[in-house]
């Protein structure tokens, strides 16, 4: 088989592997990096449950190959937050009971990061239509659009702490 | 697993090459959102894909002296953001951004949803109803065609095995012109038109129409044109009178087939209806530009 060596920048950190041509960038983050908290869905990009940045853009990992990301910027969950310090959205998440079997959940943080980091005050139809491609078989999405609502005025509110801090 | 080659050349001579070396087993991707899900489940079975992303005809967008040149592979995300093709090609622009969720605007193209030639492409009759070239590159240089002869039938493109499509180009459009484009789906988000209705309006001074063309999708084996809308809406002013007739002939211009997405009856009625509201939004984004 034909092996590709890969060299992109996966949350910050460069790193280099050998994948052959039909492995997505998925296969590439859960097999050859061992990065699991990016989840398999569907395969075909209709749930989002892969859902990372590539250069900056949201894309299904499924969708792209691991030969395509070379030289590329790639985020996954595991760049958001860390176990002592959770990510503004995983902790509305977690409050308002946003997930419940968790396959979904991984997909769901970085596309509404995704959302919130261009736009910080969305409106609630706005974050529905952002998420659309993003599937959840068990809340309802209720709890989510909640969740993400409620991060977003808490990001909000950490910038202009942030912005006040630096005046001062 | 079959063997297979991966190469992303950085020149439209690099790609053309390649595609002559091996004779039609190559497969070019521009976004992949239709490739990878066509490879995973078996239906084709490429000796190697071509990345275009890396040419940069097919990767930008320029400003031309009568228009803009939009490189196959660049994304729907990308084109979403161009003011000036939102300012002056509407229907183009909200057309590509129905194809999919936000994660696949990131990737998908117009290039590749031409490519595809699928008769349910969401941006084929937009590019057709605001007059698209195709410009191609193979072996003996470039060609241009309209968009409107580039799809044969369903999955078949007039490109030839060693040919690629490198970029599209919307020529300018007279002041008072604008474009919408409207689809028929069961939910309001990430599903395949049922029915999907590209409108370009051009009116004169006195606001009668002096140019109108409708392009019909998934109502036929390809994108299709409203041949007699012309006639009909030309010299008139956009009532409901003119729009009655416009959406008998829509009507009467639909081939479709019967599927689980709709029957022949219901996509034939809702190509008329959908005509309709595609001229009126059309119409109204002129006066409303007009205005400003």
């Amino acid at each position: 088989m034909n092996k590709h060596h890969v060299s992109m920048s996966v949350n910050g950190d460069p790193v280099e592997i050998l994948c052959e041509t039909q492995q997505t960038l998925l296969d590439c983050l859960r097999d050859e990096l061992y990065l699991t908290g990016t989840k398999e869905g569907c395969s075909t990009g209709d749930c989002g449950a892969c859902s990372v940045t590539l250069n900056g853009r949201l894309v299904c990992s499924c969708l792209v190959l691991g030969v395509e990301a070379n030289g590329c910027d790639v985020q996954t969950i595991e760049g958001i937050g860390s176990e002592k310090t959770l990510h503004p959205l995983q902790k509305t998440f977690l409050e308002e009971a946003a997930l419940q079997c968790g396959v979904c959940t991984p997909g769901f943080i970085v596309a509404a990061k995704s959302l919130l980091d261009e736009k910080p005050n969305p409106s609630e139809e706005e974050i529905r239509y952002w998420l659309a491609g993003n599937l959840c078989r068990c809340t309802g999405y209720d709890k989510i659009i909640k969740a993400v609502i409620k991060a977003a005025k808490i990001m909000r509110e950490e910038n202009e702490q942030r912005t006040n801090r630096r005046a001062n | 697993m079959h063997q297979m080659n991966f190469a992303a050349p950085k020149t439209v001579a690099g790609a053309v090459k390649l595609l002559v070396q091996n004779k039609g087993r190559s497969k070019v991707i521009a976004g992949g959102t239709d490739l990878l899900v066509q490879l995973r489940m078996g239906k084709i079975k490429p000796g190697i894909i071509i990345d275009i992303k890396n040419i940069k005809e097919a990767n930008q967008i320029t400003i031309e002296k009568n228009g803009v040149r939009i490189g196959a592979a660049v994304s729907g995300a990308v084109v979403g953001e161009h003011e000036s093709i939102k300012r002056n090609w509407p229907g183009v622009v909200e057309a590509l951004e129905l194809i999919g969720s936000t994660q696949i605007q990131g990737r998908a193209s117009l290039g590749g949803n031409l490519c595809n030639g699928s008769p349910a492409a969401d941006s084929v009759p937009a590019l057709i109803a605001n007059e698209a070239i195709c410009r191609i590159a193979g072996p003996n240089g470039k060609r241009d065609i309209k968009v409107q002869n580039f799809v044969k039938s369903p999955s078949k493109t007039i490109l030839k095995r060693d040919e690629i499509l490198t970029s599209l180009f919307l020529p300018d459009k007279p002041n008072k012109s604008s474009s919408a484009y409207l689809r028929l789906i069961p939910r309001t988000e990430m599903d395949i038109a049922v029915v999907g209705v590209a409108a370009s309006l051009t009116l004169d001074e006195n606001n009668k129409c002096l140019d109108a063309i409708i392009c019909l999708g998934a109502v036929a084996p390809k994108a299709t044109v409203v041949k007699t809308a012309k006639k009909i809406l030309v010299g008139k002013k956009i009532n409901n009178d003119s729009l009655a007739t416009l959406g008998m002939a829509c009507e009467d211009t639909c081939d479709p087939i019967n599927d689980t997405r709709g029957t022949i009856a219901y996509r034939t009625k809702v190509a008329g209806v959908l005509a309709k509201r595609a001229v009126q939004i059309a119409h109204t984004r002129i006066l409303e530009k007009a205005n400003l």
